[in-house]
């Protein structure tokens, strides 16, 4: 079973360079557990010690947010696709200078 | 009423309008499924951000914490500062904006003939360029008031006393409620009042995705998420890329005559998906989404016209949202 997962360029040193790679399971986490073993140490950037998802790790599933799909249970199927992003909302920069303005 | 004492007092009471055209077929004999569009553009400077910027304000003012003739610095990507700046002109402040460059030349004018001044962050530096702007700002400056969109509860409350109760006079019937996601003010605001009043209503998400280039992030531990946002608020969240949000852009104003931003055509794509969920399950639904802004501002990236790719050509590295 394929699902084609596209990588942001901040993750790509774990895909050797790949935009996008494939991948299988029947929920997020079997999926993230299949990358993980072709793509050493990438789970470590998208899951945290405590087991759930990364707070500025942001998952989708054909365009949906996988945290309001079960989260790491979502399930997935063959033909799905998974685009994973930094969570940055609109205007990004606006946000990075907000948050140096007030120091954080 | 269409008569009112000043421009700040025309604030909001925006029109919700049906869209025949768009809403999906549903089989003979099954629920409606309904679109309505929310005219956030015919707000006092054309855009949503008119409420916000308009409590955020009066609210400082009340607190003590802005005096007359202060000067607020702000950093946004555009209608926030444009709305800012007529309040401000209005209200007796000078207003500083912080941008990014890559943003349309219309906003840019915009922000000038309101009498703000403009502070650009590169957009070629990406996120640490930006941070390292602000911060030289803020040290030479610590008289400068921020309002902080990302964090002021008096942006989500604009939408609580406002955007969300004039909905649920004109669509009392409403199911869905679709708005954009960036300082999560609007989806906060609204989507709290109306999961008060309305059982089982849905609070749905449209988040753009923009080309890698803007957003200039070195790890995942420089993202960042406003501190108004509640995920316990929402019910789904879509991000919607560049093709889409055009290709919805464009059938708004080709199919129901409404000319608008782009982040309204990424709006539209996420309310689609649930109207068409809707219509799969043989639900009624209401679905009520907002029109951010009218489409003015963005002619010049040319994406209004020629072929898909071209217009997301057009939009690579600009924040269109």
């Amino acid at each position: 079973m394929a699902i084609e997962v596209r990588v942001p360029t901040i993750l790509r040193s774990y895909t050797g360079g790949a935009k996008t790679v494939e991948g299988a399971g029947s929920t997020l986490t079997e999926l993230i557990d299949d990358l993980d073993a072709k793509h050493n140490g990438l789970k470590g950037r998208l899951i945290t010690a405590e087991g759930g998802l990364h707070r500025f790790v942001n998952i989708y599933v054909n365009d949906e947010d996988v945290r309001f799909l079960g989260a790491l249970d979502a399930k997935l199927s063959d033909g799905d696709s998974i685009t994973i992003l930094p969570a940055v909302a609109g205007g990004a920069l606006g946000f990075a200078a907000a948050a140096a303005l007030l120091g954080r | 009423m269409a008569r009112y004492e000043s421009l700040l007092d025309a604030l909001g009471g925006t029109p919700l309008v049906g869209l025949p055209r768009l809403s999906p077929a549903v089989p003979e004999g099954a629920p409606p499924v309904r679109l309505w569009a929310k005219l956030e553009d015919h707000n006092p400077t054309g855009s949503i951000k008119d409420r916000p910027a308009f409590f955020m304000v009066r609210e400082a003012e009340e607190s003590g914490h802005l005096r007359p003739g202060d000067t607020i610095l702000e950093p946004t990507s555009g209608n926030t500062g444009i709305a800012l700046a007529m309040v401000a002109k209005l209200r007796g402040y000078r207003l500083v904006c912080v941008m990014p460059e890559n943003v349309s030349s219309e906003r840019v004018q915009l922000l000038r003939m309101y009498g703000a001044e403009i502070i650009f962050s590169p957009a070629a530096g990406g996120s640490n360029q930006a941070v390292a702007t602000a911060k030289q700002i803020a040290a030479e400056h610590p008289d400068w008031k921020m309002l902080f969109q990302y964090g002021n509860q008096a942006n989500a409350r604009a939408h609580y006393e406002t955007t969300g109760p004039e909905l649920l006079q004109d669509l009392p019937t409403i199911t869905h409620f679709v708005a954009g996601l960036g300082t999560t003010g609007t989806l906060m605001g609204t989507g709290r009042f109306l999961k008060e009043k309305v059982e089982g209503i849905q609070i749905v998400a449209a988040e753009p995705r923009y080309g890698e280039v803007v957003y200039g992030l070195r790890n995942i531990d420089e993202g960042y998420v406003p501190e108004l946002y509640d995920a316990s608020v929402l019910d789904r969240r879509f991000s919607v890329g560049t093709r889409d949000a055009v290709l919805r852009t464009r059938q708004l104003v080709e199919v129901e005559g409404i000319f608008a931003g782009f982040s309204s055509g990424a709006i539209l794509h996420a309310a689609l998906a649930v109207a068409h969920d809707a219509v799969k399950n043989g639900k009624r639904a209401d679905v009520a989404f907002v029109i951010a802004d009218g489409g003015w501002k963005y002619l010049s990236t040319g994406a209004y016209g020629g072929t898909l790719n071209d217009a997301e050509d057009a939009l690579e590295g600009q924040l269109w949202a």
